[in-house]
């Protein structure tokens, strides 16, 4: 038997690059969007019981396996996870924004309401 | 808002028999995964605003003058805190696809490798060659970030690699490949159709077929036609040939070999000989001896054609040129830069092809959009788009006299 909990995370073969100057940013990086994928794991399973629940009142370990979402539940399901990347990803969303911004600093237009 | 705007749920990929059982909370990562590489493809355009707001006026300021190639601007672009952040998510987004895909498939490896075993036993549709080498070019790096890359085993005879590889292109297109990820093979079946209705061809080689996603379709599509698909790494042979057997495709025999020596076959062997996706994952040396050895193999008459992502020419904006090319330097694409800077129709012509023999196409995924909706929101996502230039040939039907043969500088002047 492989030890499948190991390898699964083996490393591929070739440098990696570094993105930020301190490699403990690559790192933390790295845990924080892992942690962000199982969070999400998390409220789809969550969402399985509940749709269960709905349906039949009582549920097992075995029926939140087995479960697959018809099309609309998949659709529902889908969305959940856009809106939920919408808000964790909402800084790097707004850093773009904020690059197409033409307008003043906040010390700047606190300077020239000041003087108004 | 529309429902293309939200992939499908990872339930919706078609089972087959080498297909891994799928825990609930497993379809939920790749379910993740679909939706972040949705949301950073639409993030992409903060790159464009960083070059245009900053990186490209600090350059300009500089140097005096504009970028004069895509690696001018990739160097520029790394240093922008933007592209950085963007590069360093998209990054963790293909480990994490990796993580989540052998983590799924090797918990389940026993599984998996007596499945396949049943359906690849006493066949004679799938031929391993040990004496094949896994090339150079294949062996310095794991491509896609893929631990193992095609060939790798986790044991010796396993389908890991492979069933892996399968697994998760799901969770990198966002589903853009369809049920089967076979939305390639469906686009070549459609094409061919159109551009020649009626046409049965007699063999039809497909080089460098990894699990067969490609080839699947056609051999289902031409059932009296005999395909072979060829590649390097058995593991992902074991696992595509058990794959295509469970579909139905008896007539596709995947046989280990490389493409740049198919001296097994005879000249004028194959009415059809193909690539879909593989150029870019060879060496400056191989890619023109593949060809070469595609050419020698197709009847006269026959088919050549080789699905990749566009190549990069005078025409194609520097900027576009660099964030195409991120796959290379971010995503173990060695070859990728070199590759689609490339004159593919000079290399094809140089390999024996009459220059007004070629044709380029464009070709686009077929896949069923009901479950699968096509995703053209706007948003390209440069290397996983489900949408190819194909760089095709027919051969003539009658070889050319050997003093009318094409010169390669001729060729190239016109």
């Amino acid at each position: 038997m492989v030890d499948w909990i190991a390898r699964a995370g083996a490393k591929a073969k070739g440098k990696r690059p570094q993105y930020f100057e301190d490699p403990a940013v690559d790192r933390t990086l790295s845990i924080v969007m892992a942690i962000a994928g199982e969070v999400a794991v998390l409220r789809e399973r969550l969402d399985t019981v509940e749709r269960l629940l709905d349906a039949k009142g009582t549920i097992s370990r075995a029926d939140i396996e087995a479960y697959t979402p018809d099309r609309q539940a998949g659709a529902e399901r889908g969305l959940l996870h856009k809106e939920y990347l919408a808000r964790i990803l909402r800084g790097v969303q707004q850093d773009m924004e904020a690059m197409a911004e033409k307008g003043p600093s906040v010390e700047e237009l606190s300077r020239e309401l000041r003087d108004l | 808002m529309s429902a293309t705007d939200v992939p499908p749920p990872y339930s919706a990929v078609a089972r087959h028999g080498v297909s891994p059982d799928v825990a609930h909370d497993e379809a939920a990562r790749f379910n993740f995964l679909a939706n972040l590489n949705k949301a950073l493809a639409g993030f992409s355009a903060g790159n464009k605003l960083a070059y245009d707001t900053r990186v490209l006026p600090a350059f300009e300021a500089e140097h005096g003058r504009a970028p004069k190639d895509r690696f001018e601007i990739r160097h520029a672009m790394n240093r922008d805190p933007w592209h950085r952040y963007w590069s360093a998510l998209k990054r963790n987004s293909m480990e994490m696809r990796q993580q989540n895909g052998r983590s799924m498939v090797l918990r389940q490896l026993d599984e998996l490798d007596a499945k396949a075993r049943q359906y690849n036993e006493g066949r004679d549709t799938l031929v391993l060659d040990p004496s094949v080498a896994v090339p150079r070019y294949q062996s310095a790096i794991d491509i896609h970030c893929m631990p193992g890359s095609y060939h790798g085993e986790e044991r010796p005879g396993d389908v890991s690699a492979g069933a892996n590889y399968d697994c998760g292109i799901f969770a990198t297109t966002g589903g853009g490949l369809g049920a089967l990820n076979d939305g390639g093979g469906a686009a070549l079946v459609d094409w061919i159709r159109r551009e020649r209705p009626g046409w049965v061809p007699k063999r039809i080689l497909d080089i460098g077929a990894t699990i067969g996603h490609n080839i699947v379709p056609l051999a289902l599509a031409f059932p009296d036609t005999e395909v072979i698909a060829i590649d390097t790494a058995a593991p992902s042979l074991r696992y595509g040939h058990a794959r295509a057997q469970s579909l139905g495709a008896y007539n596709l025999k995947f046989v280990q070999m490389s493409g740049e020596d198919l001296s097994a076959y005879p000249d004028g062997h194959f009415d059809w000989v193909q690539t879909t996706m593989f150029l870019h994952e060879l060496s400056g040396t191989a890619l023109p001896r593949v060809i070469r050895e595609g050419v020698r193999v197709m009847a006269p008459g026959g088919l050549m054609l080789h699905l990749e992502q566009p190549q990069y020419s005078d025409d194609m904006p520097l900027y576009e040129q660099f964030i195409r090319d991120w796959d290379a330097f971010n995503n173990n694409e060695p070859f990728w830069s070199a590759m689609h800077a490339l004159d593919l129709k000079s290399i094809m012509v140089e390999a024996g092809l009459p220059r007004d023999s070629l044709f380029v196409t464009g070709v686009r995924a077929v896949v069923d959009e009901e479950i699968f909706p096509r995703q053209d929101t706007g948003v390209e996502d440069h290397g996983r788009a489900a949408v190819w230039s194909a760089y095709g040939a027919w051969k003539p039907s009658c070889p050319l006299p050997e003093g009318e043969r094409v010169d390669l500088r001729e060729a190239q002047a016109g």
